[in-house]
């Protein structure tokens, strides 16, 4: 196959017959998946250790992120029809697909910056009428404590505590695996819309010289593949009492 | 500023409109993976399952894992490779497969060396 492909000359003749650029991307990708299979190491021993809350139990919302996650899906499905739209020299279908991706990953993007905000600002509410009735959480149970104090208010206690890198070790090991996750998202949202910008201009994306679209494509799908352990690993495992 | 990518011919002589998948395959993997995701938002609530939502969400999370390196990332088709003893390697599975492998083992080494298994 690799003579067959130099017999072609569809690329300049390399020592494996593989197109280097293609062969540098899959490098790229294999090493990538080392360094993300560290953070999520680093989240899961860091995970119970926790000194203080918030707690993944207490700020995730894991509806909010199965439509993130959903969106991000569905982005890698426009991204391959983009491809295969450019393959078939379709290049105003090529051009809404991926303008649909770069759309959908920026939303991605938006719920990311939403949840972040969300969990700096974190308010714990307790109930007071809940106390001994429903589970609560280590931190709920905190401040539950100051139920039958000055600090309740209209049979509730409620106080700030955000989480943010600096808050615990879960904040650290979360914030910095999705922050480099979101990083590649935004990265792969810059590529994405320079190949659309780059498709108006004549001869620079044609179906003939589509690798620049092929491997953007396989970085894009790349982060999607991540993302799928991540939304298991940390958001669904890591509500999961006893994970 | 490019150079000329021709995935047929990755694929091998004469797939030049058989090797990648059509557009209707690639809607079938989005809806059997926004199926998949509905249904582990699904199993996550569902309270009686008790600790085998573990091994379920796991499955369910490679599934689709699978199903988007196998289709969208033409892991599939992944047939141009290096002859190695009359073998074709696909390189480029080989690349992926083994980043993921070292992966892995950092995951499980990290967690066995951090006794996240035995508390």
């Amino acid at each position: 196959m690799a003579q067959h492909a130099i017999a072609h000359g569809e690329h300049e003749p390399t020592t494996t017959g593989l197109n280097h650029r293609k062969m540098l991307m899959w490098a790229f990708l294999g090493s990538d998946c080392m360094f993300f299979g560290t953070l999520i190491a680093t989240y899961l021993v860091y995970k119970n250790r926790s000194m203080a809350g918030p707690l993944p139990e207490d700020v995730f919302s894991i509806p909010v992120t199965t439509v993130s996650t959903f969106v991000l899906l569905m982005s890698s499905m426009s991204m391959v029809l983009a491809y295969a739209a450019l393959t078939r020299n379709n290049m105003t279908t090529f051009r809404i697909w991926l303008a649909s991706t770069a759309i959908m990953g920026m939303t991605f993007i938006a719920f990311q910056v939403y949840e972040f905000r969300t969990f700096a600002n974190y308010e714990i509410v307790v109930k007071c009428s809940d106390v001994g009735v429903v589970e609560l959480t280590p931190v709920k149970q905190q401040l539950a404590e100051k139920c039958g104090t000055p600090d309740e208010h209209d049979g509730k206690v409620e106080e700030v505590v955000g989480l943010t890198p600096r808050t615990n070790l879960f904040g650290t090991t979360f914030f910095t695996l999705t922050g480099f996750h979101g990083a590649h998202v935004t990265l792969g949202i810059v590529w994405l819309l320079s190949l659309l910008f780059l498709s108006f201009k004549k001869g620079q994306v044609t179906p003939e010289r589509n690798l620049d679209v092929d491997l953007a494509a396989l970085y894009w799908h790349f982060v999607d593949v991540v993302w799928i352990v991540i939304f298991t690993v940390v958001y669904l495992f890591g509500v999961f009492p006893g994970f | 500023m490019s150079q000329e990518n021709h995935p047929a011919q990755e694929e091998g002589a004469g797939e030049v409109h058989t090797g990648h998948p059509t557009p209707l395959t690639y809607f079938k993997v989005a809806i059997t993976l926004s199926i998949l995701t509905a249904a582990e938002f699904g199993v996550f609530y569902v309270e009686w399952i008790g600790h085998g939502i573990i091994p379920i969400l796991t499955l369910m999370s490679a599934a689709k894992f699978i199903l988007v390196a196998m289709f969208y990332m033409h892991l599939r088709y992944d047939k141009l490779g290096l002859n190695i003893g009359g073998k074709e390697i696909p390189v480029f599975s080989v690349m992926f497969v083994a980043g993921l492998v070292v992966a892995a083992g950092i995951v499980f080494a990290l967690m066995g060396l951090f006794n996240f298994f035995t508390g």
